[in-house]
């Protein structure tokens, strides 16, 4: 086994991604800048999915989107988190939890909907049961559309909110990540 | 469908699959799918004793306003009683009356990215006694917004019903839409949407066993069967134009043909989990402190299996059979000698080594499948008939059925019953077996739906 986990181990590391510029001066006139840096731990909130949503997101932390190179965690904890990020039409019986999740966090907090249901409902659009979308229950300012959302997508828009709420100017450029020996072949 | 007096009704016995109402009757549904009803009298029906039946109970009663009479456990499933501003009561949970006993509660907000749902544990020290899981969170009133709309319009509906499981959904109702109209679908469609659905079985598989791992602290696993799964799901984006392979089932057919290159795209990620999986295996069956975890872990007996009529790897791990792609009929399994892998010991491990068995046997058939594609057309458009059927089809997790009833092209009233109603249960039963540290590991690998009961 010990050889098959060094293998892995030493395979490379992916190829970093860089936020789009023309995004991150969009939202930087809506967001503003913070004082949250660029290490963010972001709290997911499920609140209404089909849970596609749930799969794309849990896809950005694999070996190929590696979110977690970007400084970008989650945290099981809203007390913890700098962003909230919403999937799901908003429930009705999820209204409540995702008001007192985002009520949980400390200021300033960040509020992401991630997929078309969170965006406005999607598909689901105009449901008696749903709140229409995470805004019908707590202010959003960046929205990640698609049904589900490509894991790239959703990658490039937490990248793209990263860069426009961070301290100007921009830290110096992320160094590569060390390139490890290769193994010789067997 | 088959109408029956309220004491035949009462006196049925068989694998219990479903219950529902509309607004003259109540229907039970049957392995392998016999469909038999009773008529409401004062918007009420006699309470059926199988296991499974009380969610199906719960539901009408929240849904459709029915009674059933003599029914044990009226708890709400969906209506959990909000305000216009989303506030509401909390329900009592009762614990067993033992001393010592505490309750511990978790969620409708889980700590991982996963569906809500609240689970209330009464434990005792370590040790759960009791787990009462209260759904119907993610309730998004689907039901109705099926009704009224053409089964091409509302197909957007039943692929999003539980979007891990979106092919066998999309291809379940396609199947009942099929029935109740009498469509005979081109030979092509049946391969292709059979090759999407074992694609969804492996990325579903390979994704889950690896979350197992992660929960039980095995971070490698986790790591290697997260890029399985990424590497099939950019085969289906690349084969089918979408990463879940979300409104490629159609009624009537399949949305698109097979990309060019997509049949390529698919077997080069089936060959990488094939060369991957036996090391893979090797580590899970080789690493005692994870198999310290999961066996003898969050036992479900064969009996309490057979009870629900538990489907998929959930009910094969405990000594059940079933899988819809074995009834007579189900196209084009018929042609490919389907191998069933059951286990009996029913724990955690179990569930595990069936899906690993499930996964060469995917790949064998989407190799016999993609080799021998029928050419013909991959759609007919549905004509505006009138009738009703039930539809199933083999999701990762189970069997998933729909109810159908369309008149003059438009759908009248629908069903749904996806395998997590049967499999909740389940859940609630293996957790009263273990220690509360366990019960990721538990849930995870019953994997039951949230979206898929709540609709
Ligand atoms: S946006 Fe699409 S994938 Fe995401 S939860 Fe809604 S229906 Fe599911």
């Amino acid at each position: 086994m010990w050889k098959t986990v060094a293998q892995h181990l030493l395979s490379r590391a992916p190829a970093a991604r860089q936020a789009d510029p023309a995004l991150v001066k969009t939202l930087r006139e809506r967001v503003g800048a913070s004082a949250l840096g660029r290490s963010l731990a972001i709290r997911v909130v499920s609140a209404g999915s089909c849970n596609g949503c749930e799969l794309e997101l849990r896809a950005t932390q694999n070996l190929v989107y590696d979110l977690t190179q970007y400084g970008l965690s989650f945290t099981p904890s809203p007390r913890h988190a700098d962003i909230l990020l919403v999937t799901g039409v908003a429930a009705h019986n999820m209204r409540e939890a995702l008001a007192q999740a985002r009520a949980a966090m400390p200021e300033p907090a960040l509020v992401v909907a991630v997929g078309d249901c969170a965006v406005d409902g999607g598909v689901f659009k105009g449901s008696p049961a749903i709140a229409g979308g995470a805004g019908g229950v707590v202010a959003v300012d960046l929205v990640i559309a698609g049904c589900p959302p490509s894991p790239a997508q959703i990658v490039q828009g937490l990248l793209a909110l990263v860069e426009a709420q961070a301290p100007l100017p921009a830290l110096p450029k992320r160094r590569e990540p060390r390139r490890a020996p290769r193994l010789p072949p067997e | 469908m088959i109408l029956l007096s309220h004491e035949d009704w009462v006196a049925r016995r068989g694998r219990f699959i479903a219950l529902w109402t509309d607004a003259r009757h109540a229907y039970a549904l049957y392995q392998p799918g016999e469909l038999v009803a009773v008529e409401l009298v004062d918007g009420a029906y006699p309470a059926l004793s199988h296991a499974g039946a009380a969610w199906f109970q719960r539901l009408a009663h929240d849904l459709n306003g029915h009674t059933a009479l003599g029914a044990t456990d009226t708890r709400p499933a969906i209506d959990h009683g909000r305000a216009a501003d989303g506030t509401g009561p909390w329900p009592e949970f009762k614990s067993p009356e033992v001393e010592g006993v505490h309750q511990v509660a978790v969620g409708p907000i889980h700590a991982g990215i996963i569906e809500p749902g609240h689970f209330r544990f009464s434990v005792r020290g370590e040790t759960v006694l009791k787990l009462e899981a209260r759904l119907g969170y993610t309730h998004k009133g689907t039901l109705g917004l099926i009704r009224g709309k053409s089964p091409r319009l509302a197909a957007r509906f039943a692929a999003r019903v539980s979007g891990d499981a979106t092919v066998a959904h999309a291809s379940a109702f396609a199947h009942a839409a099929e029935a109740a109209l009498r469509l005979e679908v081109p030979a092509r469609a049946v391969y292709l949407r059979a090759v999407m659905a074992e694609l969804e079985r492996l990325a579903n598989h390979t994704s889950d066993i690896g979350a197992i791992a992660g929960d039980a602290g095995f971070a490698f696993l986790d790591a290697r069967f997260a890029l399985a799964r990424e590497r099939l799901c950019a085969a289906a984006q690349a084969a089918f134009g979408h990463r879940l392979m979300m409104d490629a089932v159609i009624p009537g057919g399949v949305a698109g043909d097979i990309s060019t290159g997509g049949a390529a795209a698919v077997l080069d990620a089936l060959t990488a989990l094939e060369a991957e999986l036996p090391s893979l295996k090797r580590i899970f069956e080789d690493y005692a402190s994870l198999q310290d975890r999961v066996v003898g872990t969050g036992i479900v007996p064969p009996a309490l299996a057979a009870a629900y009529a538990a489907g998929g790897y959930a009910g094969r791990a405990s000594g059940q059979t079933h899988d819809a792609r074995l009834l007579p009929g189900y196209a084009p399994y018929d042609n490919f000698a389907l191998f069933v892998p059951v286990e009996q010991e029913g724990d955690v491990a179990a569930r595990i080594r069936i899906r690993l068995a499930e996964i060469p046997e995917s790949i064998r058939l989407i190799r016999d499948m993609l080799h021998s594609l029928p050419e013909t057309p991959i759609a007919i458009a549905p004509q505006a008939g009138s009738g009703a059927a039930v539809g199933a089809a083999e999701s990762f997790r189970g069997p998933v059925w729909y109810w159908l009833r369309i008149e003059s092209g438009v759908i009248a009233d629908v069903f749904i019953a996806d395998p997590s109603t049967l499999h909740w249960p389940l859940v609630e039963h293996a957790a009263a077996t273990a220690i509360l540290a366990d019960f990721p590991l538990i849930n995870k690998s019953i994997n039951a739906s949230y979206s898929g009961v709540d609709l």
